[in-house]
């Protein structure tokens, strides 16, 4: 930051003093042996849950398919290893609250038996709706963490007509260095990956953003995309959260993406360079996303590095994999800013976890927090442009649709407000409980409506049906009556008068 | 693996799991490190009477803010040690005249926390900078005492008074007369109402003075310190170059342009700007956290309107400074302030709405 | 003389046309909390309050004759939302530990005899007579309606299970 720059307070976002990266992002990169089981979870991206296509009891291969997408917006889920299907039901999910979703458990045989894969050996000689197809029967979402099926993304970008593929290797959150992993080892995949996408999409050209603190990753990035014109490497400054799309794509495009609709309006479209690495795996090898390089790190981890796990591994498994030198004092799915707290270490890992960090309580500790001093430090690093103090003080309030003028939605809860506030304020929890009292009550606003309309279409129908009896009952009245009538009056043709 | 029994893991939190650690009490202790260069230059200057009444206020500030704490039944060693009414009593002294006399700094002390904090619930929830409403009471309140300068004798010259004195003079009776002097805004506006003109009366030049050696407020004289301090604030984060800057800016232009049309009647830039607290209240008055706005674009509005009255009231009002007063009117057009200029959020125009999607082809 | 009597008759007439003025413009036409308050409501007339559809509880909030928390089918959040409104004093002391309910059909007493149905204020449970009937969860605001009519006891209201879409952080705790 020059001086001129820090004069003005800088620009959007924080620097983390020390973001962890090193040591474990040098480390070389561990295959993790198989544990006794694994719990594979329906719902690891946004949308319907898969439905399960296998029953308790059945033998299943790596690779095969053991759920199947449902709808439009979904995403299938496949055995990452051979054995036997266990148990189809709740087990605990990788969230604060501790509250179960369903998964499918599979006791490991060990033997590791693969499902015949068929790769293609020129995807890019395939209709672009095949690769669309394939990415989707491979089950791959964004791995970045927005876990968005990317068969459906890359559909709305052939729509829509994108130009330009954003590829995101920014993974600005501390602690974690799995992209970078990727990048630095497996980089002509990540290329390639990127070419099948920019064929399914129409692409024209596309910007792979790296955060300038991995100079490996793009120098090994750089080599691998050499004889591709399109495709061009872009370093960006190391700041949080330049990983997320909306400040990546300002950075690299220099436009902003309107609130509330997606970049694809812009014509861009983010991915995730793993994204990528996935798709050029399931095009070219065939092989569905089952398992992914997880960064395992920490204070209270032994061996901290880059591991490539199965989906569905217990944390408690790859913990023990990498050793744990101390308790820790929180186990945190994701990075540091932004990673879910687990409530223990029974639980799996999903498609999008790209790290599990096991935290000393001097890692995490922070003073009581104290009164706001309006110092607006949380308004110059908001990198969305809000005013954090301000929201806070109307969510404290209670006052909620106050807090909601102020943009609330648009808040990206990447945590910058509270980690730069002095007052070590829980902004970051405020806002999610703004934002979940809104939801609710916009929910309950839903539901009123339809159970209205549910009692008015009854009502309307007792009505109907009594007017209905009514008439009936009244026309039969007077069948009757004429009946009674004319049988009074054989001759007569006159009423009187 | 019994290093994971789930009874080891505290409570969850939300996130972040990370954080810089930071506190009030070190923002605090920032300003005041900033603020001490000054300050101690200004004790070098006025002797000791001025360090004398320094901590009399202070330690005013301190038992005031302890005794709201103490009858709120709030914890009073805690909230003492962020170190605010520490600093809203450093800053009250430093604005005072240098020689008053120690009640002077008690009951400015008492007030600044007392009235001007704690009222309206401590810490984070005034909305008028306490040091200033402390001395604008004070100022209407002793006129005569709050406009007693001292020329700046030092702290071992040959007249200056020594310790012992020093406590004579603080505790004891008035100043006297040999050691009083006139300050430039003070001057020029006496004369003026006396119908004589600037030129006349600064027919020698002006006294202003860059090194601080002239007769002012406790700490408000040594102009370059106090920039350097506020320059030193702004590269440790704490304060940005918005208010100081339109704040100076809006004394400058007006006087510079009332000067040129004007010199008999009007003060030139300089003047006004090394005068009269402007560069401590542009530095550390005016851009005190609680009362002033928090976007950038609401401070150099907040900063030029500080400027802006300042001027107005030295040169028409009836007061030969106004930096408190300005100030104060400008803390209370804070919250209007902070309602009408928010930050652009992204992805939206200045009124909020989504932007039109701009594509790329 | 004149000028003061031309000044006050002046003065008075601005006034009273500023008075006029206002009385049009911020007129209220019925009683527009009443009507608020009923929308916020369920709105399926169930009657558990003991009053005469929502309409009539949303009145008697107004009135002050019924408590924030009359409407059992809206549970703790309508109670919240309408205390909110009212600016009332809550006391969630009968609703604390009651979350949002929805009735249930225990399938293996139930006997089919369709009365529920009859009872359902908003056609949430289906089925036919002889067949064993099911609850829609969207539809049902666990009024209770249907288990007064079962003549089995087959029907109960169990509390909503929370599920990770609905969960939300608590409000912490400030300074």
């Amino acid at each position: 930051m020059g001086i001129l720059e820090r004069l003005n307070g800088g620009r959007w976002g924080v620097h983390p003093h020390d973001d962890h990266k090193r040591p474990a992002a040098d480390t070389p990169l561990r295959v993790m042996p198989l544990p006794a089981k694994l719990c594979v979870p329906l719902l690891q991206h946004v949308g319907a849950p898969a439905k399960p296509v296998v029953a308790v009891g059945d033998s299943v291969l790596r690779g095969q398919l053991i759920a199947a997408a449902q709808g439009a917006v979904s995403a299938p889920v496949h055995a990452p290893s051979s054995g036997v299907v266990t148990a189809i039901g709740p087990v605990t999910a990788p969230h604060p609250s501790g509250l179960p979703f369903d998964a499918i458990t599979i006791t490991l045989d060990g033997e590791d038996r693969a499902l015949e894969a068929a790769g293609v050996d020129d995807p890019l000689a395939l209709e672009p709706a095949e690769v669309t197809r394939r990415i989707a029967d491979a089950g791959i979402v964004g791995l970045g963490g927005a876990t968005f099926p990317s068969a459906p993304k890359a559909q709305l970008g052939r729509k829509l007509e994108v130009q330009t593929l954003v590829i995101n290797g920014g993974e600005c959150e501390p602690y974690l260095s799995s992209d970078d992993s990727v990048m630095r080892h497996r980089a002509d995949d990540v290329i390639d990956g990127v070419r099948i996408l920019m064929h399914a999409v129409g692409a024209r050209t596309a910007l792979v953003g790296i955060e300038d603190n991995k100079p490996e990753a793009i120098a090994a990035m750089r080599e691998a995309a050499r004889a591709f014109a399109a495709i061009r490497i872009c370093p960006v400054p190391a700041r949080y959260p330049m990983g997320s799309d909306r400040q990546l794509v300002e950075v690299l495009t220099g436009k902003q993406v309107p609130a509330g609709a997606r970049t694809a309006s812009i014509g861009v479209l983010v991915n995730n360079v793993s994204t990528c690495a996935a798709i050029h795996r399931a095009l070219r090898h065939g092989e569905a996303l089952y398992r992914r390089i997880v960064t395992v790190n920490g204070g209270a981890v032994a061996a901290p590095g880059n591991v490539l796990a199965p989906v569905g591994v217990l944390v408690e498994d790859l913990l023990a994999f990498v050793g744990l030198k101390e308790a820790p004092a929180r186990l945190v799915m994701g990075g540091p800013m932004m990673g879910l707290a687990l409530p223990h270490a029974q639980v799996p890992t999903v498609k999008a976890c790209g790290g599990v960090l096991a935290l000393t309580a001097a890692e995490i500790a922070r003073p009581a927090p104290s009164a706001c001093i309006r110092c607006g430090s949380c308004v110059k690093a908001c990198p969305m442009g809000l005013q954090p103090l301000e929201i806070a003080a109307r969510v404290r309030a209670g006052d909620y649709d106050g807090a909601a003028s102020l943009q609330l939605d648009d808040c990206l809860a990447c945590g910058c407000c509270a980690y730069v506030c002095p007052s070590n304020l829980p902004l970051v929890q405020s806002f999610q409980h703004a934002k979940g009292t809104l939801w609710a009550r916009a929910q309950q606003k839903k539901r009123n409506a339809l159970t209205r309309e549910l009692a008015d279409a009854r009502r309307e129908r007792l009505e109907r049906d009594a007017r209905e009896r009514a008439e009936a009952a009244a026309k039969r009245k007077a069948a009757r009556a004429a009946q009674q009538a004319s049988a009074a009056a054989p001759g007569g043709q006159e009423m009187p008068s | 693996m019994n290093m994971l029994a789930s009874s080891a893991l505290p409570s969850v939190a939300a996130s972040p799991h990370a954080g810089q650690l930071g506190s009030v009490s070190h923002v605090m202790l920032k300003v005041m490190l900033a603020l001490a260069p000054a300050t101690a230059c200004g004790f070098w200057y006025f002797g000791w009477p001025a360090f004398n009444l320094w901590l009399v206020t202070v330690l005013a500030a301190l038992a005031g803010e302890a005794l709201c704490l103490r009858l709120m039944a709030k914890p009073v060693v805690p909230t003492l040690l962020d170190g605010s009414a520490l600093l809203t009593g450093w800053l009250l002294a430093v604005s005072l005249p240098p020689w008053a006399p120690w009640w002077l700094g008690v009951i400015g002390g008492l007030f600044a926390t007392v009235i001007g904090k704690q009222v309206f619930g401590g810490i984070g929830c005034n909305l008028f900078n306490p040091a200033m409403v402390a001395r604008v009471a004070l100022l209407v309140s002793f006129p005569v005492v709050m406009t007693g300068w001292v020329a700046p004798i030092g702290l071992t010259g040959a007249q200056a008074p020594g310790w012992l004195e020093s406590l004579q003079l603080t505790f004891g009776g008035s100043v006297p007369d040999a050691y009083t002097s006139a300050s430039l805004l003070g001057q020029a506006k006496t004369e003026l109402s006396r119908g004589v003109s600037l030129l006349q009366t600064f027919a020698n030049g002006l006294p202003v003075s860059w090194s601080g050696m002239r007769p002012g407020s406790l700490g408000e004289t040594a102009v370059l310190l106090i920039a350097a301090g506020g320059i030193a604030m702004m590269l440790m984060g704490l304060i940005t170059w918005h208010i100081p800057v339109s704040m100076l800016l809006a004394i400058a232009i007006p006087a510079a342009i009332g000067h040129a049309v004007n010199p008999a009647r009007y003060l030139d830039a300089g003047a006004h700007v090394l005068s009269g607290g402007a560069m401590l209240g542009a530095f550390f008055i005016a851009t005190d956290y609680v009362t002033s706005p928090s976007s950038r674009g609401g401070q150099l509005v907040f900063g030029a309107g500080c400027g802006l009255l300042t001027w107005v009231i030295r040169t028409y009002g009836g007061y030969p400074e106004g930096v408190a007063f300005a100030v104060l009117l400008m803390n209370a057009l804070t919250p209007v302030i902070d309602r009408a200029i928010k930050p652009r959020v992204y992805g939206r125009n200045w009124r909020g709405q989504p932007i039109a999607p701009r594509k790329e082809n | 003389m004149l000028v003061p009597v031309v000044i006050l008759t002046l003065l008075g007439l601005m006034l009273g046309l500023m008075l006029g003025y206002a009385a049009r413009v911020f007129a209220v036409e019925g009683n527009e909390v009443a009507a608020e308050i009923a929308a916020m409501m369920p709105g399926t007339n169930c009657g558990q309050c003991g009053l005469a559809g929502c309409g009539a509880a949303a009145d008697a909030l107004v009135a002050g004759a019924a408590p924030a928390t009359v409407c059992p089918g809206g549970g703790a959040p309508l109670a919240q939302a309408i205390a909110a409104k009212l600016g009332l004093t809550l006391d969630l002391g009968g609703l604390a530990d009651q979350g949002p309910k929805i009735a249930e059909v225990q399938e293996d007493i139930c006997i089919g005899c369709a009365r529920c149905l009859k009872g359902c204020p908003t056609d949430a449970i289906v089925g036919a007579s002889k067949q064993i009937h099911g609850v829609l969860h969207q539809a049902c605001t666990g009024c209770g309606a249907c288990v007064t009519e079962c003549p089995t006891g087959a029907i109960g209201l169990r509390p909503l299970p929370q599920t990770l879409q609905d969960w939300n952080w608590a409000s912490p705790s400030f300074a």
